[in-house]
């Protein structure tokens, strides 16, 4: 971690490494065709969404093993981040504060560590409904079960499958609103996304929304300038 | 028998729009007599060879049942089941030829996501559409009696036609016409109807008491109607469903989840840009950036 500070322009604190960038991106073009191609099946009016997957059939095929890549990359951000995701007492203050919270009012508001309970809140989200999408979904892949019932001996049943379709379903309904929350905090939170491409966030904005993360970051002499 | 008017689709798979009405035709019916299958599987030699079908060869594991289950391949199979009827200690040889019911009310269309992979003609028939099949298998989900297979080759779904190829041009099905015992019956579904009546009061003064015909309610009735000697208890024919009926589970996921979850993912969206209009963006003001430049310090060497 480094700090930038030139003059005239504003102080720079490091947020993600190259490599957190990248694991997030995969995992984020991966959700997007996965909810695009999961829609699709999932009302009849948004069928033609097939046509971005070169049709129903190449869809029907190329949907789980996104799913299979995603896993294995959100695997890797549960890693990298489930740590900075613990609770904390003050969590329990920031989400009850919803009027503050959704005003922008955060000096009414506990400082911040590197989540807030909003962030923590999709990060656990995702960390519970990814996996529950994974399980629901080997359910309903033809190839996938064949594979399970030659190596592990186990084929469900169809009311099982049922189950698997439901589920599925539901839980993926969550995971696009928990994703619509995820990209509308980044937008709505101005030089939010920078984090995310440059890996860098401004130090207002640190001071604004995780003051606590950018005091630690300071006294561990991440930031200063010119460390 | 005399060809039937030709049929138009009544019901589509994953189509929103309500088909066009062409008034219904003559609704045909397969009428399978239990009580006179001799179990010779001609019905199954028929099938396969009308539907130019290649099962594989399988292997004989001491079961009459040749094969052991309906397969992308074969979409009629002859089950044997033994009973040993405890009112007069007879053992029963029960056959009843499994394969798809043609339900008027067909789970395996109100599951399909494919537009018009799944049809239902005016006369009653449920044809799979091949061109418009996707391979989910959805259809195996959706289906009350456990028909629809997936072929791990093609990644379509098969079953049963019943022959509507045949049905188009006033010809009845391949089983029904290699039958030689007359226990498979083709025709409209008020004939069908009438035939089992006969056969049930012919049955009922054999001392089959029980005798009826198995044209499951659950699911409104279907175009392919069994005569039971034991009408009473279906489960006694390899598990013949008692009471069939789409699976609330998939009344849900393909009823009021649908719209639920397009609802959800409607007012997130909406709640967003509701708010943003409200709130305003989240800015970090220049204030903000001084202090933390003040927090961080001036410029070390």
């Amino acid at each position: 971690m480094t700090i930038e500070k030139s003059t005239g322009a504003p102080l720079k604190v490091h947020r993600y490494s190259g490599a957190a960038r990248i694991n997030h991106w995969i995992t984020a073009i991966s959700f997007v065709l996965l909810w695009l191609s999961g829609l699709a099946l999932f009302h009849p009016s948004l069928y033609g969404l097939t046509a971005l997957f070169g049709g129903g059939e190449m869809m029907r095929w190329l949907h789980p093993w996104i799913g299979v890549v995603l896993s294995i990359s959100f695997l890797g951000l549960f890693l990298r981040f489930f740590t900075a995701n613990l609770p904390e007492r003050t969590d329990w203050k920031w989400l009850t504060s919803v009027r503050a919270v959704l005003s922008g009012h955060e000096e009414n508001l506990p400082e911040v560590g590197k989540y807030n309970a909003g962030q923590k809140a999709v990060f656990w989200g995702m960390a519970v409904l990814i996996p529950v999408m994974l399980v629901s979904g080997i359910g309903l892949w033809d190839a996938g079960l064949v594979y399970v019932g030659a190596t592990l001996g186990f084929k469900p049943t169809i009311d099982m499958q049922r189950w698997a379709a439901l589920v599925h379903a539901a839980a993926g309904i969550l995971t696009i609103v928990i994703w619509i929350v995820h990209v509308y905090a980044a937008i709505w939170v101005r030089g939010t996304i920078s984090a995310m491409t440059e890996g860098k966030v401004t130090g207002g904005w640190a001071w604004r929304h995780h003051r606590k993360w950018l005091r630690k970051e300071v006294a561990e002499h991440k930031v200063g300038s010119n460390a | 028998m005399a060809p039937l008017p030709a049929f138009d689709v009544i019901r589509r798979s994953a189509t929103s729009m309500p088909a066009p009405t062409p008034g219904r035709s003559v609704e045909v019916a397969k009428l399978i007599d239990a009580s006179r299958c001799i179990g010779c599987k001609a019905c199954q030699s028929a099938c396969i060879e009308w539907n130019d079908l290649k099962p594989e060869i399988g292997e004989n594991v001491g079961v009459y049942d040749n094969p052991h289950d309906l397969t992308p391949n074969n979409f009629t199979l002859m089950r044997f089941a033994e009973w040993e009827n405890p009112a007069n200690g007879n053992l029963e040889w029960l056959i009843r030829k499994d394969g798809c019911m043609h339900c008027e009310d067909p789970g395996c269309l109100k599951a399909c996501p494919a537009p018009g992979a799944i049809v239902q003609y005016s006369n009653g028939i449920v044809d799979f559409q091949k061109e418009n099949c996707i391979g989910c298998g959805y259809c195996v989900k959706g289906c009350p009696f456990n028909i629809p297979r997936i072929s791990q080759t093609e990644h379509k779904a098969f079953k049963c036609t019943l022959c509507s190829d045949r049905v188009a041009v006033g010809q009845i099905p391949a089983c029904a016409k290699a039958c030689p015992t007359n226990a498979i019956t083709f025709g409209t579904k008020a004939e069908m109807i009438a035939h089992s009546e006969k056969r049930v009061k012919d049955l009922k003064s054999r001392g089959f008491d029980k005798a009826g015909l198995y044209n499951p309610p659950g699911v409104s009735g279907t175009h392919v109607m069994y005569v039971l000697h034991h009408a009473d208890r279906p489960q006694l024919y390899a598990g013949l469903a008692e009471n069939p009926r789409i699976s609330p589970l998939v009344e849900v996921w393909k009823g009021v989840a649908k719209y639920a979850g397009l609802a959800v993912i409607g007012l997130s969206v909406a709640a967003g840009a509701l708010h943003h209009m409200l709130a305003g963006a989240n800015r970090v003001s220049p204030e903000d950036e001084a202090n933390a430049e003040k927090l961080a310090g001036g410029p070390k060497t």
